[in-house]
């Protein structure tokens, strides 16, 4: 009989649930589970279709304002995914019975967390760029190895997002590419915009491994499978080349490329200001909350009749279901 | 008398431009709702009809600037243009309001675009009957899409029902517009390329009434219509909604994005 | 409170084209069946990946229990004779 680190006796469903994790299939949601693996993914699919909504926002803002119709269809189809990524990730968390009005509530109230890059404003059109290009291409390193997280309905929502993001990080590519081969002014746009969204978008990878206390756990659950740090150096080791084309400089005096680890070194991003916007104290935090809270509220009436429209029909004849053939 | 076969370039211009306009200006407005909707699976079908609506545009405004005298291309004709040049419906253009208001506009519309394209369909230009006739799987779409929604609101509770019916109300001077020919829309049906206006009014009638019916709202005594869209005399919603979409480009004109 | 509801969960099942069954493509929220229908439309077929769907209140599906595996699956794993690989015959004989 195997024995886990407190050489505790494991239960029958604890030596499933491990055989099945060690196997390297899927954890479905009528399996037994550990709480702590139950409430961790909660917490993280959660804050994952948090970001997913909390992020139509910065781009949101520029739909409007987008500077040609191509431009402005392509935002629009992207925004409109990431409000579909979050509903396909709610719909996973509700497999394991967390509510998603539940959910909503605790974002409304600040119980639960977004990722933080949402909580950086969008002043300038190259924003888009860099918003697609840098925190699309860091979401992507973080996303594509979820696609075999352990937990089968989070897997599932994360192959069906990363399938239709692959265009999210390739159009705010283009759009620098077109702002670095345009005018100076808009060149200088591309490099502004780069500046501001290098450093937030290495802090994307979240704190450094050694200060990462949930980290080991996830690791161990088969929930993460790579660590902060590695998919940090994934992301830098692809993003420099792609500055390099855009004729961009990246706005790091320690970046350097090491020969022998056939790695780029960087530099340490400000991890105060990283636990500032966490806690609440980015340029955005409040304005991104209470913009989802009106939303939600505003909306409000207009569910309520949508619910009260259809309990009186139910009253009236049973739902129609089809009669034919499936 | 005009004697010509088909419509003079200048006229089918003007004549696309319209269709174009009113298509754009409403995307506009349900731009606006980006990340606002009442719930999230319709922030993405409200974005739906929105891509719809652009797709459109943008047939519409290549097909305009492959008639214009002068070089120009579709984004030239979104962004460059003051609001006294637009030539959309006043319809299309009102604010979103809250959401019953949205509705509203959008129904009102959806119902007369629906039978608007279907007689397009049967143009003698090839190229607006070939729009239309893949416009209209799209607004088939909306139509169902805000009917649905009307119902909903006029027949939910109390407080929906008087906010559909206001909504209602505040948007209906509008509609007249819409089957108001004016000399062009005149000149267009005599070739075979336009819609016939006021051919569509009776349909539009009995089919949004029999909507209001189910949805125990009532229909709003027809009162003075409000015209002028076509003509470009637009309210000041138009300005402010033009000044913000086409701010940039205009900003830094001749430039690529 | 009454007001707080939120509308009920839905299964989704697309048709991805003819030929292949409806499979679940994950879950949604709707007051009614017109509107699951039409949000299922919305949010799982913006790239044109189904031909017909299927919604299903998600309190009507009855699952088995995973507890009851052993009992409802591994009977059949015996019988291999119901697998054509079971047989073996002369390779001379092409298609069987």
């Amino acid at each position: 009989m195997r024995a886990n680190q407190n050489s505790k006796t494991l239960s029958a469903d604890e030596l499933k649930f491990e055989e099945l994790l060690a196997s390297g299939r899927k954890i479905e949601p009528r399996d037994w589970m550990p709480d702590d693996y139950r409430k961790t993914l909660i917490r993280q699919i959660g804050q994952h279709a948090h970001s997913e909504i909390i992020g139509m926002q910065p781009e949101g803002n520029w739909i409007t304002r987008a500077p040609s119709l191509k431009r402005k269809a392509i935002l629009m189809s992207k925004v409109q995914d990431e409000a579909g990524h979050g509903l396909y990730l709610y719909s996973a968390a509700e497999t394991l019975e967390a509510d998603r009005t539940d959910m909503l509530e605790k974002l409304n109230n600040g119980k639960m967390k977004y990722s933080s890059i949402f909580n950086y404003p969008t002043p300038c059109w190259a924003d888009m760029g860099a918003i697609g290009w840098l925190v699309d291409g860091a979401a992507i390193c973080n996303q594509v190895p979820l696609c075999r997280t352990s937990y089968g309905p989070y897997a599932r929502a994360m192959v069906r997002i990363c399938k239709e993001e692959s265009f999210h990080q390739r159009q705010g590519y283009e759009i620098m590419l077109t702002l670095c081969r345009g005018s100076a002014e808009q060149k200088q746009m591309a490099q502004d915009a780069l500046n501001r969204w290098w450093w937030p978008s290495i802090m994307m990878f979240g704190p450094r491994d050694d200060k990462s206390p949930n980290s080991e756990l996830s690791l161990k659950w088969k929930i993460k499978l790579f660590s902060n740090d590695e998919l940090r150096q994934k992301f830098v080791d692809i993003a420099v080349p792609q500055a390099n084309i855009l004729g961009l400089t990246v706005p790091d005096n320690d970046l350097s490329w090491n020969e022998e680890t056939g790695h780029y070194t960087y530099g340490e991003p400000d991890w105060e200001e990283f636990f500032e916007v966490i806690q609440g104290n980015g340029p955005c935090n409040k304005e991104r909350v209470s913009n989802r809270r009106e939303a939600h509220e505003n909306g409000q009436w207009v569910r309520d009749a949508a619910i009260a429209y259809a309990e009186k029909r139910a009253k009236i004849s049973r739902p129609k279901t089809t009669q034919d053939p499936l | 008398m005009n004697t010509s076969p088909a419509p003079s370039k200048s006229d089918l211009f003007k004549y696309t431009l319209r269709q174009a306009d009113n298509s754009m200006v409403l995307c506009q407005r349900l731009c606006q709702w980006a990340a606002r909707g009442p719930d999230l699976e319709e922030d993405i079908s409200l974005t739906n009809i929105g891509l719809d609506l652009i797709g459109q545009a943008r047939s519409l405004y290549q097909y305009s600037a492959s008639l214009c005298d002068q070089q120009v291309n579709e984004d030239d004709l979104a962004f460059m243009r003051d609001s006294h040049e637009w030539s959309n419906l006043l319809l299309v253009e009102q604010p979103n309001g809250d959401f019953a208001d949205t509705i509203a506009r959008q129904y009102l519309y959806d119902a007369w675009h629906l039978l608007f394209l279907e007689q397009l369909t049967e143009s003698n230009d090839t190229t607006l009957a070939a729009i239309a006739a893949k416009s209209i799987k799209e607004v088939k779409y909306h139509n169902r899409h805000s009917s649905m929604w009307i119902k909903r609101l006029g027949d939910g509770t109390e407080v929906s029902h008087q906010r559909m019916q206001d909504a209602i109300a505040a948007v209906w001077p509008f509609t007249a517009e819409m089957f108001i020919p004016d000399e062009l829309d005149q000149r267009m049906l005599e070739f075979g390329t336009g819609v016939d206006l006021k051919a569509l009014k009776h349909t539009w009638d009995s089919q949004v009434s029999s909507l209001l019916v189910d949805a125990t709202l009532s229909k709003p005594v027809a009162g003075e219509a409000i015209v002028g869209g076509r003509q470009g005399q637009h309210a000041e919603y138009l300005g402010d909604l033009l000044e913000e979409m086409q701010s940039l480009p205009r900003s830094m004109p001749n430039h690529q994005w | 409170m009454e007001s707080k509801k939120d509308y009920p969960l839905w299964e989704v099942f697309i048709r991805s084209n003819r030929g292949i069954d409806h499979k679940h493509a994950g879950s949604l929220r709707a007051a009614d069946a017109e509107m699951a229908l039409q949000n299922a439309r919305d949010l799982y077929t913006r790239r044109s990946e189904g031909v017909s769907i299927w919604v299903v209140p998600s309190n009507q599906i009855i699952a088995s229990d995973p507890d009851d595996k052993e009992i409802l699956f591994d009977p059949s794993k015996d019988k291999i004779y119901r697998h054509p690989t079971f047989y073996s015959l002369p390779d001379e004989l092409e298609h069987m």
